[in-house]
């Protein structure tokens, strides 16, 4: 079993995935973006930081997550096998540690002494501030306002830990204002500060170092669903915001040939208006927060304000690598309304006893619609990406507003 | 009276000549405070003494930029600014006496939806003399430096005090119009000191390329323009004049003919 990331390739050649990604930043950035592309595949394939980043992932944030059945929800939609790869069960409840702690490590190797982050649903600004306080160095995570009122839990758990977190009111207040305030802020403080971007976004090396970083993901599910349900999935399905949890498991079967991916946006309110972030399935390419890759943009290039009920899928940009599977068609890309997810929240709840994360309610929703149209031998393999303890206030107030969505459930 | 000469690299660098005094660039935001603003702002700064001028085309997500300039563009979109507006704003400035260069500065986005050699033949028919855009860095910049040149158009790159000597080699020759030299490790904003790292940086890039320099990013007042003399060939300033504009009631030109006035020490 593996219990640490794959033996990471190579950047890519100037950092693009096919025409995808590059380097669209300010100048005064670029030195410190290829002293990153310079140190982080030396710190990778140095056995000694991987010794010590593999034990932490295995004592401290608890991988090998599991792989489960989940067999009332496969009952429930009838069809193909429904098998969930638990990274809500990682340290801090979600994936962003695979990440946040490989960064802190690589910035401490670096002799960086302060960590900036972004954050959307708060979960990647707290598995940052847990990693920041677990390796002793000062963190600064900016968030938007509107998602510090959604996410008050993830904003005092950062305080907890000894975060700054600045609040972010320009624009539409959520996770793109807050990238772009992070990345003005590492603008500034560039000498002695390492950005860890959340997902697989941004600037290269970032997107290939965020995809090495959650490969783990991909590479212990591979394995766990042929051992457990000996054969490889007929479908893996991700929620996509940035898109990191989805090319953290993608990664590990982009080699199987037969078994498709399918990565889950954010349908908002539904495609037909502008209340979505539905960036691959209804965007164009263009470049924010420097990379080139599907965007939600004006016919002049303005960004568009993006509404999810999910924080962390309330991003209008996608990371490169998955503009690049759109393109070559060895991914899918599909939107899943707040409605639906919001009821696959309560699905999930009810039948399985797990409360997923509104993000990954998205996955379940589209997972639970394929496999019910899918044989029962096959098998859809779930990233879930995260837990919804962060959510229940949003969930509560959505249920004082509107019918609980409970009886469609069954008992 | 002499001619002009014919691509915007050679007017602009005709605008800079070293030796000289400090040349003044003013910033004009299109459509801030007010779209009906922007030409009136351009001729007045003219008309206060400014050698060239840059104008910038609003964005959604200008990550170069501080507050002043995030807000001023916020404003300017919210009210309808878009390129191609900016751009018909310089042709009408042109038919109204605007003879000075003028750089568009805008970031990559909204270049690249418009198409890269399709804006630079619509800028330089509009009457703009070369492009600068914050977050295309050397590396990734051949093919607008390609598309400015075949339009006529300088390219003005930029090299910040975080730049290698190798950065600052590509970024020289790169550069038509001039080379933007940005004064602070830091996005836009006024400042009350021009760091000594700035004029270190504007020495090193005069010992690599002829092109003019010009330095940017803080400069508020008239000490800074003057301290520059003997190392920059120009100075931009921005965020200290669209303080200035949106600070008042009075008229955006005045308040921007009497600004730049003061920082050319007339």
């Amino acid at each position: 079993m593996a219990d640490r990331p794959a033996a990471p390739s190579g950047p890519p050649e100037r950092g693009r995935f096919g025409r995808y990604g590059g380097q669209f930043v300010p100048e005064t950035v670029m030195p410190a973006l290829d002293e990153l592309a310079r140190e982080a595949p030396a710190a990778l394939a140095d056995p000694a930081f991987q010794e010590e980043l593999g034990r932490l992932m295995h004592t401290y944030a608890g991988r090998p997550t599991p792989t489960y059945r989940a067999e009332r929800l496969t009952a429930h939609h009838g069809g193909a096998q429904l098998w969930l790869k638990r990274e809500d069960l990682l340290h801090t409840g979600a994936h962003k540690l695979n990440n946040a702690l490989g960064q802190v490590l690589l910035a401490r190797r670096m002799g960086k002494r302060r960590i900036v982050a972004e954050t959307g649903a708060g979960q990647h600004g707290v598995a940052t501030a847990t990693a920041c306080a677990r390796v002793g160095l000062p963190c600064v995570v900016y968030m938007g306002d509107e998602d510090m009122r959604r996410q008050a839990v993830n904003v005092y758990k950062m305080r907890l830990l000894g975060a700054t977190v600045e609040p972010v009111e320009s624009g539409s207040a959520t996770l793109k204002d807050a990238t772009s305030a992070a990345i003005r802020d590492w603008v500034t403080t560039v000498a002695d500060t390492h950005y860890v971007i959340g997902s697989v976004v941004g600037p290269h090396p970032y997107p290939w170092l965020v995809r090495t970083l959650q490969a783990v993901i991909g590479v212990e599910a591979r394995a766990q669903v042929l051992d457990q349900a000996g054969r490889l999935p007929h479908t893996v399905v991700a929620c996509v915001g940035g898109g990191s949890n989805a090319i953290g498991i993608f990664s590990g079967f982009l080699g199987d040939a037969g078994v498709r991916l399918l990565g889950v946006e954010a349908g908002g309110r539904g495609l037909d208006g502008p209340a979505h972030a539905a960036t691959l399935v209804a965007g164009r390419p263009g470049v924010l927060h420097g990379a080139f890759s599907y965007l939600l943009q004006d016919p002049d290039g303005q960004v568009l304000a993006t509404h999810s009920i999910s924080a962390g899928l309330d991003y209008p940009g996608v990371g490169p690598e998955h503009s690049q599977l759109r393109d070559s068609g060895r991914a899918g890309y599909a939107a899943v309304e707040d409605g639906a997810a919001l009821a696959a929240f309560h699905r999930c709840t009810r039948l399985e006893g797990i409360i997923p994360a509104l993000e990954t309610a998205h996955a379940l929703a589209a997972a639970g619609d394929l496999a019910a149209g899918l044989p029962a031998e096959e098998v859809v393999l779930v990233s879930f990406s995260g837990r919804g303890d962060k959510d229940v206030d949003t969930v509560r107030a959505l249920g004082e507003r509107t019918d609980h969505r409970s009886d469609e459930v069954g008992p | 009276m002499t001619t002009s000469p014919a691509t915007g690299a050679a007017r602009l660098r005709a605008a800079l000549p070293a030796g000289g005094e400090v040349a003044l660039l003013p910033y004009v935001m299109a459509g801030f405070p007010s779209p009906s603003a922007t030409v009136p702002c351009l001729l007045a700064a003219q008309a206060g003494g400014a050698a060239a001028l840059e104008l910038g085309i609003p964005f959604s997500d200008p990550l170069a930029d501080g507050p002043t300039i995030q807000r001023a563009g916020q404003a300017a979109l919210r009210q309808g600014m878009t390129p191609a507006a900016a751009l018909a704003s310089v042709a009408e400035a042109r038919r109204s006496g605007l003879t000075v260069p003028v750089a568009v500065m805008t970031y990559l986005n909204p270049v690249l939806q418009r198409g890269v050699d399709r804006f630079c033949r619509e800028a330089a028919a509009a009457g703009v003399d070369a492009v600068l855009v914050p977050d295309l860095p050397a590396d990734e910049a051949q093919d607008l430096a390609g598309a400015a040149a075949a339009s006529g158009l300088g390219f003005v790159a930029m090299v910040a005090p975080t730049s290698t000597p190798e950065r600052i080699a590509a970024a020289a020759r790169l550069a038509t119009g001039f080379v933007y030299c940005v004064a602070q490790v830091g996005v836009t904003g006024a400042r009350d000191i021009v760091p000594p790292s700035a004029v270190e940086l504007l020495d090193r890039v005069g010992r690599v390329t002829t092109v003019p320099r010009a330095l940017g990013f803080g400069l508020s007042r008239r000490a800074h323009v003057v301290a520059l003399r003997g190392h920059a060939e120009g100075a931009v300033v921005a965020s200290a004049l669209l303080d200035r504009l949106g600070s008042g009631a009075d008229d955006p030109a005045e308040l921007m003919r009497r600004a730049v006035a003061e920082l050319c020490g007339r």
